[in-house]
């Protein structure tokens, strides 16, 4: 049976998640469409790339965007951690550089249930932390002819601590700013991880 | 009261040296003797001499350079200190200070001996003191300059009368020529008919003569105190335990902002200063996001740097001092247009970015910001997010842009089409669809390094693999460079 998308997505509040793979960022973004607020999105200070607001705007406001710039690893957990306990922010947006171990994940996980706010993790792939509720791994792939207009994505979850796995492959429509679930992709454990 | 030799005094004070002593100051590009000590003036210099010249005339004087921003600050100081006098006290000039003493003679015992205290510790000091005292403003000023003394009340011509009509604070043109006419003293001016002095001077003249001698009225102006945000807690026995620190904080910290909200302003960077009692002194820095003056709101956020403070043996002085203040006029709550205008950075975030501020720095929380400029990397700038307002407008982008940006990557390829394959980090890549060229010129009024290549054509590349690139080939120097990613 295949699982349905929406039952894990958008993501569980409370909770920290991960994303991996090369469209983790539009998952992140197209995650802060769903809601409204602020979003603070801590990245490393030392990281040559730049988020584009033009870009951005396709998938939602980036008058919404705070972005903090940590200058270390260590920096970078607190700050979330900081802003997750607070609750302020609805979605704090990680990117890790290092691998978390089970003490880090499990902290950011305790502060965003203190706070009630979303928390993803853009990790490098493997690099999770089990503490983690949900894990995904999210992959750009070629459009067909008829969906050229639209970001056309593919999205699996790869670890779920209350739910079933899936992939799907979806579809962001700029101009409508939804999300479409093209067809349910069956169920290929690390298909997508190998093609990325 | 008149410094004759303010800012050299100032320096001495700190340095003091026998020899002949003067402040070089660079004026239209030659170095003039500014300000110069009395052994300076005695070997024949004087004000505005050029250096060179000076040297000539006495190789052994010694010189520094000269700090109008200092002497300017301690005038401030002087000012504050001749409070002590009379509260009616005045800056006159960049070397002087004006006293309106009226009904505050009495207090020191009259005013000769007034006069004589002032002396004595200007002396102490090591300042040179000139001190003038009549019924006007300008009369005063004339005999500090030029006679020193006190003018009998109700009849000052008898002590002006003698002093040179430079006293009369003129333009120098004007002395000349009354010079000329054979009008050197006040007196001499004084006993004309007026008429034709006022045809031949202009009003100004006479206007001159009659305050200085009372006619006209001049007041003294006050300077306004600036306002000072610093309290102090002095403790009876040292502390040194957190809950403690912050409790005596809290006392501090409200006292504080009731003298803020009187004044409608709030802080924008606060500085606790813990003395231990070994004479060091522990300070906390805070930097808020957004100026701020609610005594609870403000108290959290210090806990962390309280916690990071060392105590030593112990604490037994608080110190509170608003370091940056900006005006926070006071503003309606609730009501129906703050209802409707929810604004998404409510007082929570706020305080959130105060906090994780104390941790990565303040500036380091940014927002972006929309630009003018069609270079992709320019069409958005990064602001600090507490010292800027979230964009209003919207985001323009003629054609999609990538998510993301790099530093442009080479990529081996060749031709103004785009490859059909290629590799990019490390990633052997082909190519399904190619949207282009969009031409980029670039903005030649700026120089920019990474434009070097002169102009470039954009191609939206869709893989096989899935990836979607923005390349762009630089045509004026054939190469292929990988921009961004779309999502």
């Amino acid at each position: 049976m295949p699982a349905n998308l929406f039952d894990s997505y958008p993501l569980r509040p409370a909770r920290v998640h991960e994303v991996c793979g090369p469209g983790a960022t539009s998952f992140a973004a197209i995650l802060a469409a769903q809601g409204t607020g602020p979003v603070l999105w801590v990245r490393p200070g030392w990281s040559h790339e730049a988020l584009n607001p033009q870009g951005l705007a396709r998938l939602f406001d980036p008058a919404r965007l705070l972005i903090a710039e940590a200058p270390s690893p260590t920096d970078a957990l607190a700050v979330s951690e900081e802003a997750l306990r607070d609750g302020a922010v609805p979605l704090v947006v990680t990117e890790i550089t290092r691998p978390l171990d089970l003490r880090q994940g499990r902290r950011l996980q305790l502060a965003a249930k203190t706070g009630g706010s979303t928390g993803l993790c853009l990790i490098p792939e493997g690099m999770g932390s089990n503490a983690a509720e949900t894990r995904w791994h999210a992959a750009p792939r070629l459009a067909a002819e008829e969906e050229a207009d639209s970001t056309a994505l593919r999205w699996e979850i790869i670890k779920n601590k209350s739910g079933t796995l899936g992939a799907w492959d979806v579809l962001w429509t700029d101009t409508a700013h939804r999300l479409h679930v093209v067809s349910p992709v069956a169920e290929r454990p690390g298909s997508a991880r190998a093609s990325g | 009261m008149w410094f004759p030799r303010l800012q050299s005094d100032r320096v001495l004070r700190a340095r003091p040296v026998e020899a002949p002593f003067a402040l070089v100051l660079k004026q239209a590009n030659a170095e003039r003797l500014y300000c110069l000590n009395a052994r300076a003036e005695a070997e024949g210099l004087h004000r505005g001499m050029a250096l060179a010249d000076a040297r000539i005339y006495c190789p052994a004087l010694l010189t520094a350079p000269a700090d109008p921003g200092r002497d300017a600050r301690f005038l401030a100081a002087l000012r504050r200190w001749a409070t002590r006098y009379c509260p009616w006290v005045g800056a006159e000039g960049d070397d002087g200070l004006v006293l309106d003493v009226t009904g505050a003679t009495h207090l020191h015992g009259g005013e000769a001996a007034m006069l004589a205290d002032m002396r004595a510790r200007a002396a102490r000091a090591g300042l040179a003191l000139r001190l003038g005292l009549a019924d006007s403003r300008g009369g005063a000023w004339a005999l500090a300059r030029f006679g020193e003394g006190v003018a009998p009340p109700g009849d000052p011509l008898a002590a002006l009368a003698p002093l040179p009509v430079a006293a009369l604070r003129l333009e120098p043109e004007v002395v000349t020529a009354l010079q000329r006419l054979g009008l050197r003293t006040i007196g001499d001016l004084a006993a004309r008919p007026r008429p034709p002095l006022t045809r031949r001077f202009g009003p100004d003249l006479l206007a001159r003569l009659d305050q200085a001698l009372g006619h006209l009225p001049e007041p003294v102006a006050p300077d306004a105190e600036p306002p000072h945000y610093g309290i102090r807690l002095s403790l009876p026995e040292p502390i040194g335990l957190t809950e403690d620190v912050m409790a005596g904080t809290a006392r501090l910290l409200e006292r504080l902002c009731a003298q803020l909200l009187a004044r409608e302003a709030g802080a924008r960077v606060l500085e606790l200063s813990l003395r231990r009692v070994d004479g060091g002194a522990a300070r906390v820095e805070l930097r808020l996001a957004s100026p701020m003056r609610e005594a609870d709101r403000i108290l959290p956020l210090f806990r962390r740097g309280v916690e990071a403070a060392e105590a030593g043996f112990g604490i037994d002085q608080l110190r509170l001092e608003a370091l940056v203040v900006e005006d926070l006029p006071v503003q309606q709550l609730g009501g129906p247009v703050a209802a409707r205008g929810a604004a998404p950075e409510g007082p929570a975030l706020d305080d959130l970015v105060t906090r994780i501020g104390t941790r990565i720095g303040l500036e380091n929380i940014r927002r972006l910001l929309p630009a003018d400029s069609h270079i992709p990397e320019r069409a958005f700038s990064v602001a600090p997010a507490a010292f800027s307002a979230p964009a209003s407008g919207g985001w323009p982008a003629p054609r999609p842009r990538p998510l993301r940006l790099f530093p442009p990557e080479p990529i081996a390829a060749r031709g103004p089409r785009p490859p059909r394959r290629f590799r990019w980090r490390a990633l052997q890549l082909a190519t399904a669809r190619a949207t282009g060229p969009e031409r980029i010129a670039p903005e030649w009024w700026l120089p920019d390094e990474a434009w070097r290549h002169g102009t470039r054509d954009y191609w939206q590349i869709e893989t096989r693999e899935g990836r979607r690139l923005w390349l762009f080939h630089t045509p004026q120097a054939p190469g292929w460079f990988v921009h961004g990613e779309f999502p």
